[in-house]
C-alpha cells in the first residue's frame, strides 16, 4: 500500500487534516507538541486506498529533538508527502517545504488555515505560489473540512521537483524571496483576543491571570467533581443499584466465593459501596461513582485550556520558577497533563529536549503529581475529616515536587537549557471539537483503566482468601507500622497501588484509618511507585538505566516523606500550620537557594559566544 | 543601537544583527525564523530573569533568559516626542 506523510511545522492542524481524511480519532490542541508518535489511518480514493501517516511536527529535516527525528524519518518512508502548511505564517513554514521538495518525494501543499490568514490581512496569490513551486497547492480549512476533497483530488498530480540544492543560509534568501512574490499583508487592527494574547503575556497582568485561570480550574474539577459524584450516588448508587445488588446477594446465598468476588462482605448485612470491595460493588462505585465525574470535569477544563492556546502562555508565566528545579516552562504541560493521567504526561515529556530534562520531568511527575482517579479518591477519604487534612496531602506533595526538584537540579550533570517556544494564537475552542475530544478521553478512560480497577479488586480478594496479604502484613510491619504508623494490612495498599492507585486508595477506607494516617497512605501511595501502566511508557521513555535511578528516588522520597509526616502531623504541629508551612517553605526555598541550571548555562552560553 | 533581546524595552521594535551561541541552539532559532535580518518586536519580558517574548511576522516566540541574552538587536531609532516608547 502506498504511504501518503503528513508533514508540516508545529500546531499548523496537521492532526486535523489527518482526521478529516482517515475518519480516525487523535487527540488535537492548540500547542506545538500534540502528536509526539506517529498515528496511522487508512484513506480511500478513486485511484485505490492510501496508508496516511501523521507525523508530528518539525520546523525542518535537519532534527533537534526526539520528536523531530520520528518527522524526519517518516518522510524518508513516503510515496507522497503532504505538507501542511500555515497560511498565516508562511515564510517560516515555506523552509520546511523547500527541505521537502529537496528530498525525492512527490509533494503537495495545503495551505491551511487560509480564512484565519485573511482575518489576519495576509493575501497569498495561490496560483503564483503553485507555479514558482512547482507543486500543487491547494487551500483548506481543515476544521470545517473546507479544501479537502481538492486535496486528496490533487494528490494524482503530486510531483518531485527535484532541485536547487540550497543551504541554511541561502534556504532563508529563497524563502523570503518567494513569499515576496505571492504574499501581501495589509495592516489592521488588533481584535480582542490579541490584546489579551497580549496581556497574558505581561508579568503584570499574566501573573494574574494565570493564578485566576489555575483557581477556578481547581474550583471547577472540585467542586463540579464533588457535585456530580454526589449526584450518582443518590440517584444511582443508593438508588436503586444498591437494591440490584442486594438481590444479586441473595441469590447467591449472602456468602461463598463468587459472592466474596462479586459483591464482597456485607457490612451490616448490606452492601456498602466502600468498604464491600466487591468487583460489581466497590469496584464499579470506584470507577464509575468516584472516579468518572472528576476525571470528566478535569478534562473538559483541560480541553478548553489545550485549545485556547492558554498552556503555552502559563509556560511563559512559570518559566521562571521552573527553572530552579531544573525544568523550563514547557514542561508544564506534562505536569497539568499528569493531573488527567500520568500516562499522556509522560509521553508529552518528550518535547523536552535534552535527557536531563526528561529525566527530571518524568521523577518529579510521577512522584507528585497524583492522576485525577487517585486525586478522587483522596478528595472523598481525607476531605472528610476536614479541609486541613487535604491540604496537608497538597502541601506535602508540592514540598516534595520543589525540593526533589532542587535536588536532583544540583546533583546531576550538565544544565537544562532555556526554552525557545512558539505562542500559538488564542483561538475560541469549538464546542464540537471539545466534545468529540471529551468523548474520546473519557473512551480511552473506561477501556484501559476497567480491566486495572475490576482486576485488581479480584486480585486484592483472591490474596485476601489465599492469606498472602495478612502474611505480608505482618511481614511488613516494622517499615509500615513503624516508620509510617499505618496498620500492617496497609501493606496490601502498596501492593495494589502497582496496578490501580484509585483501588489502592479506596483499600484505606476499610483500615478504619485516623485522619493523620490516611494522610500519610495517600501520600505514600502518590509518590512511592508509578502505577503498570505509567511505569510501562516510562521504561520506554527513559530507558531501563534512567526508570531504576527514578525508581530509587521514588521510593526513598514516598517512605521519607512518609516518616516526616508521622513524627510531625498532628503530634507536633497541627494539620493546618503545617499545610500553611510546606506551602511557604516550597515557595522561600527556591527563592534562597537560586537556579544551578541558570547558572550552568549562562557560564556555558559565555564560554561558547 | 544594539542591544541584547533581555535589554530591550517592551514595545520597541528592531532587527536582528546577531545569534551568538553555539550551531545547535542558533540552528534551533533559525527553523523559528529568528535569524540575522529578521524584523522583531518585543511584546514582554517577565522580570527576574523571566523569558522574553517577541513578535515575528505573525506569530509569537518565548526565548528564555539564558537564551534571550544572546541574541542582539538593532533597535529602530524613535523620534523623542513620538509615542509608543
Amino acid at each position: 500500500m502506498k504511504k501518503i506523510v503528513l508533514a508540516g511545522n508545529p500546531n499548523v492542524g496537521k492532526s486535523v487534516v489527518f482526521s478529516q481524511l482517515t475518519g480516525s480519532k487523535v487527540m488535537i490542541s492548540n500547542y506545538a507538541g500534540t502528536t509526539v508518535e506517529f498515528t496511522k489511518g487508512l484513506l480511500n480514493t478513486g485511484q485505490g486506498t492510501f496508508e496516511v501517516l501523521d507525523a508530528p511536527g518539525t520546523y525542518s529535516l535537519e532534527p533537534t529533538s526526539k520528536v523531530e527525528e520520528v518527522a524526519s524519518s517518516l518522510v524518508d518512508q513516503a510515496d507522497i508527502v503532504i505538507n501542511v502548511v500555515d497560511a498565516t505564517n508562511l515564510e517560516r513554514n515555506l523552509f520546511l517545504t523547500t527541505e521537502l521538495l529537496e528530498r525525492e518525494v512527490p509533494l503537495v501543499v495545503a495551505l491551511n488555515m487560509i480564512d484565519e490568514a485573511g482575518h489576519k490581512g495576509v493575501k497569498i496569490d495561490i496560483e503564483k505560489l503553485e507555479s514558482l513551486l512547482g507543486v500543487p497547492v491547494i487551500p483548506t480549512v481543515a476544521v470545517s473540512g473546507e479544501g479537502l476533497k481538492e486535496l486528496v483530488d490533487s494528490l494524482s498530480g503530486a510531483v518531485n521537483r527535484g532541485q536547487f540544492p540550497l543551504n541554511t543560509a541561502n534556504r532563508w534568501a529563497y524563502v523570503g524571496e518567494l513569499v515576496g512574490e505571492v504574499q501581501e499583508v495589509v495592516h489592521r487592527h488588533h481584535s480582542w483576543l490579541e490584546t489579551l494574547q497580549d496581556a497574558s503575556l505581561r508579568p503584570l497582568t499574566g501573573l494574574p491571570i494565570a493564578a485566576a485561570v489555575l483557581f477556578v480550574a481547581f474550583q471547577l474539577v472540585i467542586g463540579l467533581g464533588e457535585f456530580i459524584h454526589e449526584a450518582m450516588e443518590e440517584f444511582i448508587f443508593e438508588g436503586f443499584y444498591e437494591t440490584l445488588l442486594l438481590s444479586l446477594s441473595n441469590a447467591l446465598g449472602g456468602s461463598g466465593f463468587w459472592h466474596n468476588i462479586l459483591i464482597g462482605s456485607l457490612v451490616e448485612g448490606s452492601i456498602d459501596f466502600e468498604e464491600s470491595l466487591g468487583v460489581l460493588t466497590t469496584g464499579v462505585y470506584v470507577e464509575l461513582g468516584v472516579v468518572l465525574p472528576f476525571l470528566a470535569v478535569f478534562y473538559l477544563v483541560l480541553g478548553f485550556l489545550e485549545d485556547s492556546g492558554y498552556l503555552p502562555r502559563l509556560a511563559v508565566m512559570v518559566d521562571r520558577s521552573m527553572h530552579r528545579i531544573g525544568l523550563h516552562g514547557y514542561s508544564i504541560i506534562p505536569m497539568v497533563l499528569g493531573f488527567g493521567c500520568n500516562v499522556p504526561a509522560a509521553l508529552a515529556a518528550r518535547n523536552l529536549e535534552s535527557r536531563r530534562e526528561r529525566f527530571i520531568a518524568c521523577t518529579l511527575m510521577s512522584v507528585a503529581i497524583p492522576c485525577m482517579a487517585q486525586l478522587a479518591l483522596i478528595v472523598g477519604l481525607v476531605g472528610r475529616h476536614g479541609f486541613e487534612y487535604l491540604a496537608v496531602v497538597f502541601a506535602a506533595l508540592f514540598f516534595i515536587w520543589v525540593v526533589l526538584g532542587l535536588i536532583i537540579d544540583r546533583v546531576m550533570p550538565g544544565y537544562t537549557p532555556s526554552m525557545v517556544i512558539e505562542i500559538p494564537p488564542y483561538r475560541i475552542p469549538s464546542v464540537k471539537a471539545q466534545a468529540k475530544k471529551l468523548a474520546m478521553r473519557i473512551r480511552g478512560f473506561l477501556v484501559h483503566a476497567t480491566p486495572y480497577i475490576l482486576g485488581g479488586i479480584l486480585v486484592v480478594n483472591i490474596l485476601y482468601t489465599v492469606g498472602l496479604i495478612q502474611l505480608l502484613g505482618v511481614l511488613f510491619a516494622p517499615v509500615v507500622q513503624g516508620l509510617l504508623g499505618l496498620p500492617g494490612d496497609a501493606v496490601s495498599t502498596l501492593l495494589i497501588g502497582f496496578l490501580r492507585k484509585d483501588v489502592a486508595v479506596a483499600m484505606l477506607i476499610p483500615l478504619g484509618l485516623s485522619a493523620r494516617q490516611l494522610v500519610i497512605g495517600a501520600v505514600v501511595l502518590a509518590a512511592y511507585f508509578p502505577c503498570a501502566a505509567t511505569f510501562t511508557v516510562l521504561v520506554k521513555e527513559m530507558g531501563v538505566v534512567d526508570m531504576a535511578k527514578s525508581a530509587v528516588i521514588m521510593i526513598v522520597t514516598a517512605f521519607s516523606a512518609g516518616f516526616i509526616l508521622n513524627l510531625l502531623l498532628d503530634t507536633i504541629i497541627p494539620a493546618a500550620y503545617l499545610a500553611a508551612g510546606l506551602v511557604i517553605l516550597s515557595i522561600i526555598l527556591p527563592m534562597v537557594l537560586g537556579s544551578t541550571s541558570d547558572r550552568r548555562e549562562l557560564s556555558d552560553l559565555d564560554e561558547t559566544a | 543601537m544594539e542591544v541584547s533581546l533581555v535589554d530591550m524595552k517592551s514595545g520597541q521594535t528592531g532587527v536582528i544583527t546577531k545569534v551568538r551561541g553555539g550551531a545547535n541552539f542558533s540552528l534551533k532559532l533559525n527553523q523559528l525564523g529568528l535569524r540575522e535580518g529578521k524584523r522583531i518586536k518585543k511584546i514582554s519580558s517577565v522580570f527576574n530573569r523571566g523569558p522574553v517574548t517577541i513578535n515575528v511576522d505573525n506569530y509569537q516566540v518565548a526565548v528564555g533568559y539564558g537564551k534571550a541574552t544572546r541574541v542582539l538587536v538593532e533597535v529602530d531609532q524613535v523620534e523623542e516626542n513620538s509615542p509608543g516608547r
